[in-house]
């Protein structure tokens, strides 16, 4: 295996957990909710994977816990904000901050365990094309699982009449409601949907990115992934996209220092939220494109009024 | 599917003692309606008389406090606008219900049963938008469509239900006179098919050319029902306001004071590829004078407006002259502080915050200009709410508000009533130079009245009043001189009786020998 490969296996390793999370919360955002909780939703899902796995010695089981914490605390946040109409962007922050805690507290007995790493998966024939081969069929579970979850949520958004019911309501609640189309329940569908997506992504960083409990193993990923949401302008394939240039722009403060070059690590990691101002500014200049993908009631709350 | 399902005579949609209570306030009140098939039904009544609670409820989208409605003759609860269409109603509303981002065609699908493939629905709606009049793309996005294709979509949408009853809530309000006559057109051809159609209107001309009886509501109760075709505009006037619309009177009496607001030579280049650059307008009102500025919309109105409020100050100081005193590079807090008052054109976001209180959107606009009434503690600018909403309160009972409790979010009142506040705002200050952008733009018969012969007692007590508005019934009832905008020159100032409207239509077009569309005045 040459050094470019090695590489490039890496960037894909720092790209996947950014690209899930970042897709379900493209998802819970076309349906008009912001939850800022990622990163909390992400470390809670890393930290019941890893626990279910040492529980059970199967990584695949440590999947399945990862995907039910994110989906259930993400519930949380869905109950106060759809439900009790609390302040999304509070209530987002609060759930990172819970969720940080709270894993701590499991993951205590968990500190300096030695994990199990998630089976790589070669596919027949496939596998055995030279250099690609390696890279993107010798690979695990969840990275298999986030390319079809791309794929799966494009053709979701934007073929299917629920996709088409969810990007209505991200546009427009109040007529959405006045169309009969349940607001709150979709809303809490699209919440889980982040949540879940988000308890993937924390079982790749305990299952496969380092598979032991650290504790705070998020390290902010959480808050790139929103930013990369907003850099893919709400759409999927461009959120691949951008998830696998953050993760080259994440991975390569590593590399510039095995190399020993002189580039200061900060400014590398803020490079994706620098890209993302950049984005912003691009897709605003354009007051069309802007109203297209943007869902116009973002973070806005929905009361029905009667 | 049969359209005439109830035998003819026996009304399809029947209301009867319908209540919708907010709070203790009843929007509608003991409401009694028959809609027989086949018939236009109007529904008159001037802004929050209870016109769209009342067809919230017949849609679902309110709950009923108390009273029952039978369709055909059955007695049915409507939950949701889901089962309203199931029963066979379809609602056109007046702030379309549509979703920008998504494309014609999704637009539609989402209001149909699920099942049909967009392919499907695109193909369905080309054709019945074909069929009916009201030619669609379905591929195009509704962020990229005008006000009246945007009221297509909602058409369609309501006919691709296939429904009995067919209810549109101020169609006309957005279209231009052109696009109200292929309505009419379409609205003709769906009564032809056996379907109702109950309108939704405070246009009482329209009224009488397309429909067949008329229910009249006035504050939540119904106050009358006619054949608006037997009836004349003062007639159906009268029921909307309980009383015959006062004439403005503006006897021609008053003194001509000092001039107050004076613009010399003023130009201003345009801000934005759509805007129109001033170009030397140069005008003078007296105390004790309305000027109004007629023109088509779109002439530069807007941007005399921005340049004599100070909210785009020019760059020559003499260019606008406030009580002898140049005031062209001075923003509106400047200018208000010498004695002026201002009242742009856009009530909601720009006169004022809708999601604020009346009393907070009164502190906004006054805290500089009346700072020691509302504001104590010297710097530290704290706000007397006991002031201020004695203020609010003042301000409601002289122009008449109509509100829900005692101080409400702006937004929650009709527009008339919030234009009666916004204008009653700066007439509290009684100011001695007063600007006012389309002054009564959307808002019904009886409260218009009532905003113009403020202007005209506000110049009689000697202030000078600047009106710029695009009705010219207005103009007439309120101004002493009149002047023309046309491509941002203003043209002389005449005195109103020596002005016709022949000479202003002249002054619009013609002044600078280039032809105007006239439909362009309705399409703001």
């Amino acid at each position: 295996m040459g050094i470019v490969e090695a590489i490039l296996l890496t960037v894909i390793t720092a790209a996947t957990p950014l690209v899930l999370a970042a897709l379900g919360e493209l998802v819970t955002e076309r349906a008009g909710v912001l939850n800022l909780g990622v990163e909390g939703m992400m470390i809670m899902g890393a930290v019941l994977a890893f626990a279910a796995t040492q529980a059970t010695g199967s990584p695949y089981v440590g999947i399945l816990a990862g995907i039910a914490g994110g989906a259930l605390f993400s519930l949380l946040f869905g109950f106060l904000t759809l439900t009790l109409v609390a302040n999304q962007v509070a209530t987002g922050l609060a759930l990172t901050i819970l969720g940080l805690g709270i894993s701590g507290q499991i993951g205590e007995a968990y500190v300096g365990m030695s994990g199990t790493k998630l089976p790589q998966i070669a596919i027949p024939l496939l596998s055995d094309i030279p250099y690609l081969g390696s890279l993107l069929f010798r690979q695990d579970l969840i990275f298999y699982m986030s390319i079809a979850l791309v794929a799966g949520t494009s053709w979701f958004l934007f073929k299917s009449r629920a996709g088409l019911k969810i990007r209505a309501i991200g546009d427009n609640h109040a007529s959405a409601h006045a169309l009969g189309i349940g607001v709150i329940r979709i809303r809490y569908l699209a919440v889980m949907f982040g949540g879940a997506c988000a308890g993937l992504a924390g079982a790749q960083l305990s299952l496969v990115y380092t598979p032991q409990w650290v504790e705070n193993m998020s390290a902010g990923r959480g808050w790139i992934a929103l930013a990369l949401v907003v850099f893919a302008s709400w759409r999927p394939w461009r959120l691949l996209a951008g998830g696998y240039l953050f993760g080259a722009v994440s991975i390569s403060q590593l590399h510039a220092q095995a190399l020993g070059l002189g580039i200061p690590s900060q400014f590398l990691s803020a490079l994706p939220y620098a890209a993302t101002v950049v984005v912003l500014v691009l897709i605003s200049h354009n007051r069309r494109t802007t109203l297209i993908n943007t869902p116009a009631s973002l973070g806005k709350p929905f009361v029905p009024d009667r | 599917m049969s359209v005439a399902g109830a035998s003819a005579g026996s009304p399809l949609l029947a209301v009867r003692n319908l209540t919708k209570l907010f709070g203790t306030f009843a929007a509608c009140n003991g409401i009694d309606l028959d809609i027989r098939p086949g018939e236009i039904h109007a529904l008159l009544g001037e802004n929050g008389a209870g016109k769209s609670t009342l067809v919230k409820m017949l849609f679902g989208v309110l709950a009923p406090t108390a009273g029952d409605i039978l369709w055909q003759g059955a007695p049915v609860s409507i939950a949701s606008p889901g089962a309203a269409r199931r029963l066979g109603i379809g609602m056109v509303f007046q702030h379309f219900s549509l979703f920008e981002a998504l494309t014609v065609a999704e637009n539609i699908a989402l209001s149909l049963p699920p099942g049909i493939s967009l392919a499907r629905v695109a193909e369905e709606a080309a054709r019945l938008s074909h069929a009916y009049g009201l030619p669609l793309d379905p591929k195009a996005h509704v962020a990229d469509l005008s006000v009246g294709e945007r009221q297509r979509i909602e058409i369609v949408r309501a006919l691709l239900q296939n429904p009995q009853l067919i209810i549109l809530d101020e169609p006309t309000s957005v279209l231009t006179p052109q696009e109200a006559d292929r309505l009419f057109e379409t609205l003709a051809k769906l009564k032809g098919e056996g379907r109702s159609v109950l309108y939704i209107s405070h246009r009482l001309e329209e009224v009488q050319r397309i429909c067949d009886r008329a229910t009249v509501l006035r504050h939540g109760k119904v106050s009358g029902a006619c054949d608006p075709r037997k009836e004349t505009p003062a007639s159906l006037a009268r029921m909307m306001v309980g009383s015959d619309v006062a004439a403005v009177s503006a006897d021609g009496t008053s003194t001509k004071g000092d001039v107050l607001l004076e613009a010399r030579d003023l130009s201003a280049a345009a801000r934005t590829p759509f805007a129109v650059s001033l170009k030397g307008v140069s005008l003078k009102v007296h105390g004790g004078e309305v000027l109004a500025i007629a023109g088509v919309a779109g002439n530069g109105q807007g941007e005399l407006f921005d340049a004599l409020s100070g909210e785009y100050p020019v760059s020559k100081a003499e260019g606008v002259l406030i009580r002898n005193r140049p005031v062209g590079t001075l923003g509106i807090t400047a200018r208000r502080l010498i004695g002026a008052g201002f009242v742009p054109e856009e009530r909601h976001g720009h006169a004022a915050v809708p999601g604020m209180s009346l009393s907070d959107n009164l502190v906004l606009a006054r805290s500089q200009s009346d700072r020691k009434a509302f504001l104590g503690g010297g710097a530290l600018g704290i706000i007397k709410s006991a002031a201020v909403r004695m203020a609010a309160r003042r301000i409601s009972a002289a122009m008449d508000v109509r509100k829900s409790g005692e101080d409400p979010p702006a937004g929650s009142l009709s527009g008339g009533n919030l234009q009666k506040f916004i204008v009653g705002r700066e007439l509290d200050r009684q100011p001695a130079v007063l600007v006012v952008n389309q002054p009564t733009w959307g808002v019904d018969a009886g409260a218009a009245s009532r905003i113009r012969q403020a202007l005209v007692d506000l110049a009689k007590s000697g202030s000078a009043v600047l009106v710029i508005s695009q009705d010219l019934d207005e103009i007439f009832e309120v101004a002493t001189e009149i002047a023309v905008i046309s491509e941002g020159r203003l043209s002389d100032v005449y005195p109103a009786r020596d002005m016709t409207r022949e000479k202003i239509g002249l002054l619009m077009g013609g002044m600078h020998g280039e032809a105007k569309v006239p439909e362009a005045a309705h399409a703001h």
